[in-house]
């Protein structure tokens, strides 16, 4: 970005709430169902039909709102947002325009300076989302899915608080971090549960007024976040370099060209024509049910991070990358109550789990080794059954499935570690034998080799001496 | 308070194109002169003092009922398909909408 310009990105984020039912139907709300076996009557909007609001939707979008410091909307309202699309089919989007029920709030975003900044929230609501057109080619014609019609969603609505296109994935992380934290979402990108739209606009540096802003819609994945916001303030400076002006437009991304491009506009005029939805009633949330929400809400990231380096002691960076995500805190947390140890259980976290679970491409949920086996791992190091080398040998047997405990790996592979004497001096006594030479040094004063020594005895074990007794048994003998 | 719009055939066929309604050349004089005529009523509305009357979102004095959340549709797409001018593989098809 030239010292010239400044970048304002505002994000509108689609968060799809993790309910099994419908926002106003009892249709399910599984992915990947056959099209349409999933839309209701009301789904479909066929004549008649009314909505009736699902319980679910409330509590989740509660505790967001207290989960980022908002007003919470005593009564709740709906109003119909209008226009025509065919993957709409009632006409209209049910919504909230007057009356949100979450009102304001912010969160810190951490970025990669070490810094963090506060990006406000002017808002979130609660809507129905639409259902998917599919532009392939059914003879000139557009294939309708309306499975995910009527999935309730949370449209959170951010200031035009961040100045660049990594603020904005910074904060969109944060806030994918924080609804799957509150199982809000389940979060699931590939499959749409978070979708961003992005404003973004330039203005030359010190100005007060913003520029004409873009909207970029449905990008569904923080790398493409990123490409998009990138492209498009490209796009925008070379417009306004050479004199022009940027046109507010709503602009579609495509990660095949990595390119913005104008979408065909759904109406002539953006008037959504709002009116209050006739068909439900105002949504009464008292203080009662506020407290009940917040007395179940989990702790938080945030919260999270600073337990880990206050309570046990771990560094600002391995606390942030543990709490980072749920799923990787949970598994670390076992892992801290079946080894009583938070310093080795997050080395072995962040250092051998997070690059196996990397290389193979997994989740956390879905790792080979449980918390459990990892602790006991642990444990074994601790109590002197393993060397710390060893362990690394258990730990890739069981990712492959070679046994169903580390007890059980280290046994039948005859893992335990040599701290028997007796049975080390003899192994001892050769390798010095082996190397009158590297004895005549050491003890004319070149001491390291003492290194030498314990590497050799070590290797002729199969690692499975105690290095620090074979240290100790070398001295005496060699001193 | 409220934008000062004056109601020609413009912007009676702009309503009409947001509303997908075809509206007949001959109707645009008889319709330009009924919307200024609701407009009219709603300017005369607006002149009322509302001070310290909170908004009306529904005129019932009561809040809305919830649903317990379960799945309680089950797969119907074939019926509701009957009805459907043109469809195929389980898709509704529409004239060609693009992007």
């Amino acid at each position: 970005m030239s010292a010239q310009w400044e970048t304002v990105i505002g994000l509108e984020i689609h968060v799809q709430l993790s309910t099994d039912s419908k926002i106003f139907s009892g249709a399910s709300t599984a992915f990947g169902a056959q099209p349409n076996t999933q839309a209701s009557a009301v789904d479909l909007g066929l004549p008649g039909v009314l909505p009736v609001v699902n319980e679910a939707v409330f509590p989740k979008a509660v505790s967001f709102g207290l989960a980022i410091g908002a007003d919470i909307g005593q009564r709740s309202c709906f109003d119909r947002k209008n226009y025509f699309y065919p993957d709409l089919p009632k006409g209209y989007q049910i919504t909230q325009m007057d009356e949100p029920i979450v009102m304001g709030g912010s969160v810190d975003i951490n970025l990669k300076d070490g810094s963090t900044k506060t990006i406000r929230i002017t808002r979130a609501h609660l809507e129905e989302d639409a259902g998917k057109s599919l532009h392939e080619d059914f003879h000139g014609m557009t294939g309708i899915d309306l499975n995910r019609a009527g999935t309730p969603l949370l449209e959170i609505v951010s200031e035009p608080d961040m100045r660049s296109a990594e603020e904005a994935v910074a904060y969109a992380r944060t806030i994918h971090q924080l609804v799957t934290y509150l199982s809000v979402s389940d979060g699931n990108m590939a499959e749409g549960s978070l979708r961003c739209d992005a404003n973004v606009s330039l203005r030359k540096r010190g100005e007060e007024t913003y520029g004409t802003r873009t909207e970029t819609k449905n990008v569904n994945s923080f790398r493409f976040l990123e490409q998009a916001i990138k492209h498009e303030i490209t796009r925008q400076r070379e417009i306004l370099e050479s004199g022009g002006r940027v046109a507010q437009e709503t602009r579609l991304y495509d990660p095949d060209k990595n390119e913005t491009r104008p979408m065909r506009s759904k109406e002539t005029a953006t008037d959504y024509r709002y009116f209050p939805e006739p068909d439900l009633l105002p949504v009464t949330i008292d203080e009662a049910f506020i407290n009940r929400v917040r007395d179940r809400m989990p702790e938080l990231p945030g919260q999270k991070k600073q337990r880990y380096t206050e309570m046990w002691q771990l560094s600002d960076e391995d606390a942030g990358l543990i709490s980072s995500d749920l799923g990787l805190a949970t598994y670390f947390e076992e892992c801290v109550s079946a080894t009583d140890d938070p310093t080795l259980s997050a080395n072995w976290v962040r250092g051998d789990l997070l690059a196996a679970l990397n290389r193979a491409e997994l989740a956390i949920e879905e790792s080979p080794v449980s918390a459990e086996n990892l602790g006991q791992i642990i444990r074994r190091i601790k109590d002197g059954t393993i060397s710390g080398k060893i362990a690394k040998t258990v730990f890739a047997g069981l990712w492959e499935g070679k046994a169903s405990s580390a007890d059980e790996y280290i046994e039948v592979e005859g893992l335990i570690q040599v701290s028997d004497s007796d049975a080390l001096e003899p192994v001892i006594d050769k390798i010095i034998a082996d190397n009158p030479k590297q004895v005549e040094q050491y003890q004319a004063g070149k001491t390291k080799l003492l290194g030498f020594f314990v590497g050799q005895i070590m290797k002729e074990t199969g690692g499975k001496a105690n290095p620090q007794q074979v240290n100790d048994l070398v001295k005496s003998k060699l001193d | 308070m409220a934008d000062e719009v004056t109601v020609t055939e413009e912007v009676v066929k702009d309503v009409a194109e947001l509303a997908q309604l075809k509206v007949a050349e001959g109707d645009l004089e008889v319709l330009t002169a009924g919307m200024k005529t609701i407009l009219e009523l709603a300017e005369q509305m607006q002149s009322v003092d509302t001070t310290g009357v909170n908004p009306v979102s529904n005129p019932l004095d009561a809040t809305q009922r919830l649903r317990a959340d379960e799945v309680t549709e089950s797969d119907q797409h074939e019926l509701y398909q009957s009805v459907a001018p043109e469809t195929e593989d389980g898709l509704y098809l529409v004239p060609r909408v693009v992007e």
